[in-house]
């Protein structure tokens, strides 16, 4: 299942928590060789996590980490706009209405319909509340997996090759890419508005109405 | 209301004290069409500011009874960046329920939709408007203007913080070259495809750069953008 969750609200899931930043070390140290820190329990933290960020979680059947994003509003501070300047021609990427997606992330023993899933709470998040676009700093090669899923970024640059490759890309929010998403994911429409709803509070009748 | 908002944005560009963002405020409130308006900041060293419609009657009693730490709007926005309905929010308990019920009494909506604000160097505000309208014609309108709310929500902040920084404009409203060329362009009657052709970059692409550039020069419109970089001399056409 999808969870959305603020970074001050992983120590609820704490099984959950744990094996993401440990999937994360897992991808991105070990596998994609980039240049992260690791602390002594094998948790890949950075200073971003500390910000209280919204991460988009696929929950396994046992509780733990399938796969995640996570998500910081770009009008205060991002990893694109302090680390990546390089790959957006030196614009920093500015706007209530786009924010930031990192560390995406695949558990080593993810379903195939794990990346699906992920897309989909990322275009629930931008549908939701209402955004024009992501700015996504992502492994390059990951490019064709966005194209198998029919969200394809545009790509805006690249830096390093093979495995250390990184690309800095912009999502649309478009709602028109959802029933591809859905269908890929496994997903039923009413279950994934359930997900995003249970997480960010089911629109009740006005206050008025229960204080009366 | 698109028209009325954006000339209203514009003219609060001449805001040069809080004061006068207050009176503004008032003004927001009617473009707006709601009963109340409310614009709260708390920078990193804890410093507050507000701007507000409440009666101060209500605010005065909400200070004293130190009622953040009940609120249901404060407890699901601080540290949170999504904007939200008042309907999504947890009103359940009985502190709860008379805190809500005193605020009521004290003249605010029933209604209310909240834009949290995550500004730079851990700067947190929220701007919320409310209202008596009943649910379907407050989903009505939440739908019509949620847009509105966070653009209106970001140009009062960004206007609040340039006025607390004092004089030093040119520092913030620095533009990137890439932006620069991208408004110049526009500037001289080139369309976005001829744009982004120009720049050898994709028509997404320059949205985006132009949408940044909007923000940075806290424009209603991309016509504001580029009629405020060209005053501010940033353009050269």
């Amino acid at each position: 299942m999808l969870r959305y969750l603020y970074a001050d609200e992983l120590h609820l899931f704490p099984k959950l928590r744990d094996t993401m930043f440990r999937d994360r070390a897992r991808q991105f140290r070990d596998r994609l060789h980039w240049d992260v820190a690791v602390d002594t329990n094998g948790n890949e933290r950075d200073a971003y996590d500390a910000m209280n960020p919204l991460y988009v979680i696929w929950q396994q059947a046992d509780g733990g980490h399938g796969g995640s994003m996570r998500f910081l509003p770009t009008t205060g501070d991002t990893m694109v706009n302090d680390h990546f300047a390089h790959l957006t021609d030196g614009v920093p990427i500015q706007s209530p209405l786009i924010w930031e997606c990192t560390r995406f992330c695949l558990g080593t023993d993810a379903e195939p319909r794990v990346s699906a899933a992920l897309m989909l709470g990322g275009l629930e998040v931008g549908l939701g509340f209402h955004l024009t676009d992501a700015v996504g700093v992502f492994d390059a090669r990951m490019v064709r997996v966005y194209r198998r899923l029919g969200w394809e970024p545009t790509v805006l640059g690249i830096s390093g090759r093979d495995r250390s490759a990184v690309s800095v890309g912009l999502w649309a929010f478009d709602p028109t890419v959802r029933p591809a998403l859905l269908n890929k994911a496994k997903v039923p429409d009413r279950l994934s508005h359930l997900w995003f709803d249970r997480a960010f509070g089911q629109a009740a009748p006005a206050p008025l109405a229960m204080v009366g | 209301m698109q028209g009325r908002l954006d000339t209203f944005i514009e003219g609060m560009q001449g805001a040069e004290t809080l004061d006068d963002l207050q009176g503004h405020i008032i003004g927001l409130r009617d473009v707006f069409d709601v009963e109340h308006l409310v614009y709260h900041s708390v920078n990193a060293s804890g410093g507050q500011y507000a701007a507000l419609t409440y009666p101060l009657t209500w605010v005065d009693r909400y200070l004293e009874q130190d009622y953040a730490r009940v609120d249901p709007v404060v407890q699901g926005c601080y540290r949170r960046f999504h904007p939200v309905d008042w309907k999504r929010l947890d009103w359940s308990g009985k502190q709860v329920r008379d805190f809500m019920g005193e605020a009521q009494d004290a003249g605010v909506g029933q209604q209310g939709f909240s834009v949290p604000i995550r500004g730079p160097n851990g700067q947190f505000a929220l701007f919320t408007v409310s209202d008596r309208r009943t649910d379907t014609a407050w989903n009505k309108y939440t739908e019509r203007h949620v847009r509105d709310m966070i653009l209106a929500a970001h140009f009062v902040n960004q206007k609040a913080l340039e006025i607390e920084r004092g004089t030093d404009e040119t520092q913030q409203r620095n533009l990137s070259p890439r932006e620069v060329d991208a408004l110049t362009m526009l500037a001289m009657g080139y369309s976005r495809a001829q744009a982004a052709e120009s720049l050898s970059i994709s028509e997404h692409t320059l949205r985006v750069y132009i949408e940044s550039a909007r923000f940075k020069l806290n424009a209603s419109n991309t016509t504001h953008a580029v009629a405020r970089a060209l005053t501010l001399g940033l353009l050269i056409v």
